[in-house]
């Protein structure tokens, strides 16, 4: 196939299952019957994938020595008893 | 003296300060603490505390003047001076109310923080005998070896031990620039006062005195950095400290090259209480205490050399550190 624009030769891609034509010369695509209706179907989608997570505020530093990753090792995922007397003894 | 005999004492004491009168009350009295270095009675809105055998009692004497000049701080005492009873010697307080054991999720970190900033700016009065917290760190360890030495979990908590300056065992005197601490910190040493809303204050006054302030900063240091106490309440309780301009910690970037030392003095006190009682009870060590013996394991693997701050992991520490003498250690460059 050649192109309507350049006559430049036109190489058939594979875009998530839509077929595209691109002009190799200008860079052009020719889209068949309902191809444009597809990629927008495939932009829409895209679109309402939620945005990825915000990034945790950062911990703050701790020393070589903490618990791994930083000291937010998880043991106060639920309050435990033996880290409560901790918090009021000596 | 037992506890038999001191109980009754203690009492009929507080029901003295409480009442002033010889009449009969329907008050109750309630047993706050009952331990060999401490026993405290309530009786009404009084609180009386038998301190531990042997307190010099010239130096607990400067200490309860402290509590007594800085009401905005510390409980004051309701009597300025300790009273000698039953062999032991006793002060008398008005009650508070403490934290809430079942919901230490409403700590009061902020206010924690503002209180020990107001301890740490106070100019320290002369007289004022030295802070004990390392004293205490050396009684917990001593009661390891004493108690529990063959324990597996004696060991890497001896080990760290070993890696620790020698002022923070107790081993030398404590270094400067001191402040007036309150040397025992945690969220048993806070009250409302007047009880039950009125605003918090620090107690206990048996290890206040001159130190490194960094020491009343160090025991929420240490929880946070065992993996105990979440990131966001060891943040608020750091941030309420800078912005109070509590001088213990620079007031910002990383506070651990001031930290690391005393936070792994104290944890290792926390490791060494934990083993003994674990072994005391013949049972073994629960997540939380292998959580602060993890972490002493680590403190004895690693290479930085024991006698000033070490390093951290965050990249790139603020250079006015070392302005106050504390120089994080970084790799040699090629």
């Amino acid at each position: 196939m050649q192109c309507p624009k350049c006559h430049a030769p036109m190489h058939t891609y594979n875009r998530n299952g839509v077929q595209i034509e691109q002009c190799s010369g200008c860079r052009g695509i020719f889209l068949d019957y309902g191809e444009l209706e597809a990629l927008t179907r495939l932009e829409a989608q895209w679109a309402q994938v939620p945005p990825p997570a915000p990034q945790a505020y950062p911990a703050p530093p701790a020393p070589a020595w903490g618990a791994p990753h930083g000291g937010h090792h998880g043991h106060y995922g639920h309050r435990h008893k033996s880290f409560t007397h901790m918090l009021f003894s000596s | 003296m037992t506890a038999d005999t001191l109980l009754p004492l203690l009492t009929a004491r507080a029901h003295g300060a409480a009442h002033r009168t010889a009449d009969g009350c329907t008050c109750t009295t309630a047993v706050l603490a009952d331990r060999p270095d401490a026993t405290v009675v309530r009786h009404a809105g009084t609180v009386v505390k038998a301190h531990a055998p042997g307190t010099d009692p010239a130096a607990l004497a400067l200490r309860l003047g402290m509590a007594a000049r800085l009401p905005g701080v510390l409980l004051p005492p309701l009597a300025p001076e300790p009273a000698v009873l039953g062999g032991r010697l006793v002060t008398v307080w008005p009650y508070g109310t403490p934290v809430d054991p079942d919901a230490p999720g409403a700590a009061p970190w902020e206010a924690a923080a503002t209180l020990l900033a107001r301890l740490h700016r106070t100019p320290l009065p002369p007289k004022l005998p030295p802070m004990r917290g390392p004293a205490n760190a050396a009684r917990a360890v001593a009661r390891l070896r004493a108690e529990a030495p063959a324990h597996p979990a004696a060991r890497p908590v001896l080990r760290a031990w070993a890696t620790l300056p020698g002022w923070a065992r107790a081993a030398e005197p404590l270094p400067g620039p001191r402040a007036l601490c309150h040397g025992d910190l945690h969220l048993g040493q806070l009250v409302r006062h007047p009880a039950p809303d009125g605003p918090w204050r620090l107690i206990d006054v048996d290890d206040l005195g001159a130190g490194p302030p960094v020491w009343d900063m160090a025991r929420p240091a240490s929880w946070y950095a065992c993996g105990l106490l979440p990131p966001q309440e060891w943040s608020r309780f750091l941030a309420a400290y800078r912005a109070a301009g509590g001088p213990a910690v620079p007031a910002d970037g990383d506070p651990w090259p001031a930290l690391d030392p005393v936070a792994r003095a104290l944890t290792v006190q926390s490791a060494a209480r934990a083993v003994a009682k674990a072994a005391a009870a013949g049972r073994r060590l629960d997540e939380v205490e292998q959580a602060v013996v993890d972490a002493c394991d680590r403190m004895g693997r690693l290479s930085a050399p024991p006698a000033r701050p070490v390093g951290c992991n965050r990249p790139e520490p603020d250079s006015s550190l070392s302005g106050r003498g504390h120089k994080p250690i970084r790799p040699a460059r090629s």
